[in-house]
């Protein structure tokens, strides 16, 4: 939200003192939006913008020197899959065998939702017994008839 | 000599272990008393002797023999002793043998309570927590034994790993070892692994108690709920305290700005949790309703599991891989251990059902127990999502070949939705009654924190906030707060009236004399401050990254930051060497701060480590890194900054959390405890 309005800002700002923008080095930080969505390709489980590693900084100088050549964000993505295979996206893609990945959590949730309607669907008033004793040990073997009507007072006390 | 000590002391308490759970179980055979309370015996002392060779093995870090393989992979001559110390979990072995020690400590703590009430669990309870020790035990003999010595075959050259001299082999001593990895060295990581151990360690005793009431027929009362009740808390306090910590220690060490990056082993972490805590939840409705039985030890069961899974994961770290799974040892043997128990649990559940019929029926979908379902379905969705995540990319490499990576896009998506319906729900679930809520009521119980929270996301949008996500969590969190402050507010208030007592008094009386739900409430509150911090982060984080010359500014959201410095020096007797950097911070044009971020090299583990320096303000953190820096043509220096708006909140809510939670477990008086034996438990005040 807020660095789009920033570089929305600067854009702005940069065509309004007729700075050549497109011409300019691309910034760490347009580099690092891009790296962000990648994964590095031979760590276990490190985003390109935070791994430390020299072969990351290698990718993220390739990503500096695509976006040079003008070559947009999504260009960019396509030729890190195609290079190093879906693992370095951040999240496998929703389509193929991939789309497992996303459905079945949706389905598992779905199915306990549905389980959960038929509990509340059987809202056939089972026997209701009374809140006290029953018959659990450790409890007063007390009558539950008593006891219901004790339970009766209580709640109209 | 000291080593052997150890080594003898762990094989010694495995084999009371496995006399404990035969000799336990014989006496149920025979029923002779007197074989239990050798049993019990047995397995009470194998916390002695597992104290003693974990003394042994810290004893062996502390004197840096380096001929002991485990000594000599994480830890070296230039540590400081508390760290030589701390090393006893920094490694597989250790952590294994220390989680057995934990897991001993408990079972001798639960075996030498009062056994009047529960007598015929007993002998369950001791075979289940001793057979599970025992995998422990065999594990940290047979697998990653932590008193192996370094030899070396005289003939081959090779290096073999033995407690004892094989024959034509010489010792292996190294003169250093290779250190502790560097990441470690951080107080947030000496806390993290002990917390999360006993908290996983902790969840061991329901399941042993749920699974003796089932063996036992007893699973037809709460009595088996009742008496884990407190451990149970215990033990979620602790895996809740390791989670904290272990994010924490996250946010200060591995210099990415964040505290979850919802790796393999944080979710291994965080999915007993889940499922704990739906625990904890549901026993509710079983106590005062004798429903859900059936449900509560599915969970029980699933909790142990994971605990066992998570152990594993967090310290083999194997699921990255098929190929690393079937390399590793202890991956297979966990498997089957994990495979074993699920299996034998949910046999002996389905064998149990007819002791576990519901005593009542769930009468309204508005209702608490119609709630309490509800919360249980979306913990565990989220837990299935986690686990799913976790474990795809390994199913995924099985049956396609391909590698793929499941990361924070996944996560967010698919459990922020489910989390943003629990704190809903933990708003209006405490205000419904049990069996049966008027709508009609409920709408006028609600009313004053809907229009509170209306009125805060309004004066949200007038200071000009537009991002919907955003304002939806703002108002949840500020829904859900005034709803369960207004708890708070209504019990004080009854008790006013009743006892003309003042607000503080009545407030602090409230709470001690209901410390089970008022506690509870206590952590709702932690949970929503939280919820804020993480809100902060996640949707208004900012972040930037340049290169600065000295005498540079850097304009960055409020502030400008200006690189004065750039020193080395080293610590750690030459082994650590440290680059800082300092940069001041100017706001509205005045310096306000000074930031030292560095870059240290530890030489012996050839391993570099990014350290932030954080300025922590009640509206947010400023979090610095130093990324690199070069001295040719000029000093320029490379930064990582950050802007982490809220996160204050984060741990003060997790502060909260620990202390709702600490209250909620505290022991009663004995007086209160007598009472607690009828199966009625303590009836809280009607919130009418």
């Amino acid at each position: 939200m807020w660095r789009r309005t920033i570089i929305a800002v600067l854009l702005f700002l940069g065509l309004a003192l007729g700075i050549p923008v497109a011409a300019q080095e691309p910034t760490a930080d347009e580099v690092n939006r891009i790296a962000k969505q990648l994964y590095c390709p031979v760590c276990p489980n490190t985003p390109l913008d935070v791994c430390e590693t020299k072969a990351c900084e290698d990718w993220r100088a390739q990503i500096r020197d695509m976006l040079a050549e003008g070559q947009d964000e999504q260009a960019i993505i396509d030729y890190f899959v195609a290079q190093y295979g879906i693992r370095v996206l951040a999240a496998p893609p929703r389509r193929g065998f991939t789309a497992l990945v996303w459905v079945l959590p949706v389905v598992g949730l779905l199915a306990g939702g549905w389980l959960l309607m038929r509990v509340f669907r059987r809202q056939e008033r089972g026997p209701t017994r009374p809140l006290l004793g029953t018959g659990q040990d450790g409890t007063l073997p007390i009558p539950s008839e008593y006891l219901a009507r004790l339970e009766e007072d209580v709640r109209k006390g | 000599m000291v080593n052997d000590l150890g080594f003898f002391a762990l094989a010694l308490s495995a084999l009371l272990a496995a006399y404990a759970a035969a000799a336990a179980w014989w006496s149920t055979q025979r029923g002779d008393e007197r074989w239990l309370e050798s049993a019990r015996n047995a397995a009470v002392g194998t916390a002695p002797l597992l104290t003693i060779a974990c003394v042994a093995l810290v004893y062996n870090l502390l004197a840096g023999n380096f001929q002991i393989s485990y000594v000599y992979d994480v830890s070296a001559r230039a540590m400081p002793p508390f760290l030589k110390a701390t090393a006893l979990w920094g490694g597989q072995a250790g952590s294994i043998l220390f989680w057995t020690w934990l897991m001993s400590l408990f079972a001798a703590a639960v075996l030498l309570r009062k056994w009047e009430v529960d007598r015929p669990l007993l002998p369950w309870v001791i075979v289940i927590t001793m057979l599970t020790l025992l995998f422990f035990q065999g594990l940290s003999l047979l697998v990653a034994n932590p008193f192996d010595r370094l030899w070396q075959d005289l003939r081959s050259g090779e290096v073999v790993q033995r407690v004892w001299r094989p024959a034509g082999a010489a010792p292996l001593v190294p003169f250093d070892g290779k250190g502790l990895n560097p990441l470690l060295r951080h107080p947030g990581m000496i806390g993290h692994p002990p917390t999360l151990y006993l908290g996983f360690v902790g969840f061991v005793i329901p399941y042993a108690f749920a699974m003796a009431a089932l063996i036992t027929r007893r699973s037809i009362g709460d009595r088996w709920i009742r008496t884990t009740r407190r451990w149970t808390l215990v033990s979620w306090l602790f895996l809740s305290l390791g989670l904290l910590l272990g994010g924490r220690w996250a946010y200060d060490v591995l210099g990415w700005g964040g505290f979850w990056g919802w790796d393999p082993v944080e979710n291994a972490a965080l999915m007993p949790w889940l499922t704990g805590t739906a625990f904890l939840h549901s026993v509710m409705i079983q106590e005062k309703r004798g429903m859900l039985k059936v449900w509560n030890m599915v969970l029980i069961i699933l909790t142990y599991s994971l605990v066992i899974f998570g152990t594993f994961i967090t310290r083999s770290g194997v699921i990255s891989s098929v190929h690393s799974f079937t390399q590793s040892a202890i991956g297979p043997a966990f498997f089957a251990f994990i495979t074993v128990t699920f299996l034998s649990s949910v046999t002996l559940l389905v064998s149990r059902m007819d002791t576990l019929r519901s005593e009542n029926a769930l009468e309204n979908v508005l209702s608490r127990e119609a709630a309490f379902l509800l919360n249980n379905l979306l913990f565990l969705g989220i837990t299935f999502a986690v686990f799913w995540g976790t474990i795809s990319p390994m199913v995924t490499e099985l049956i396609t070949g391909q590698k793929i990576t499941v990361g924070p896009p996944y996560y967010n998506q698919v459990t922020g939705p489910l989390f943003g319906a629990l704190v809903l729900l933990m708003g209006v679930a405490p205000l419904l009654a049990w069996r049966r809520q008027s709508a009609s009521q409920l709408a006028h119980k609600l009313l004053w924190p809907f229009v509170g929270s209306a009125l805060i996301v309004g004066g949200l949008i007038a200071a000009g906030h537009r991002n919907p996500t955003a304002l939806f969590g703002f108002w949840l969190v500020a829904f859900v707060g005034l709803a369960t402050l207004l708890a708070f507010w209504r019990g004080a208030q009854a008790r006013r009236q009743a006892h003309g007592e003042s607000w503080p008094i009545a407030l602090a009386r409230l709470i001690s004399r209901h410390r089970r739900r008022y506690g509870g409430y206590l952590i709702h509150l932690g949970v929503l401050m939280m919820a804020l911090g993480i809100i902060g982060t996640y949707l208004f984080q900012q972040e930037t990254e340049a290169t600065l010359v000295l005498g540079e500014r850097l304009n960055f959201g409020p502030y400008a930051l200006q690189f004065d410095n750039l020193h080395a020096y080293s610590l750690e007797a030459g082994d650590r060497q440290v680059t800082e950097a300092v940069l001041t911070v100017y706001e509205d044009g005045r310096p306000v701060r000074t930031l030292r971020p560095r870059r240290d090299f530890f030489i012996s583990a050839e391993q570099p480590m990014t350290i932030p320096s954080v300025w922590s303000r009640p509206q947010g953190d400023l979090y610095a890194l130093l990324v690199t820096w070069e001295t040719d043509p000029g000093l320029r220096a490379t930064f990582k900054l950050y802007i982490n708006p809220l996160i204050g909140w984060l741990w003060l809510g997790g502060l909260t959390f620990v202390l709702g939670t600490v209250i909620a477990a505290w022991p009663d008086s004995a007086v209160r405890r007598t009472w607690k034996l009828a199966p009625q438990g303590e009836q809280a005040p009607s919130p009418a």
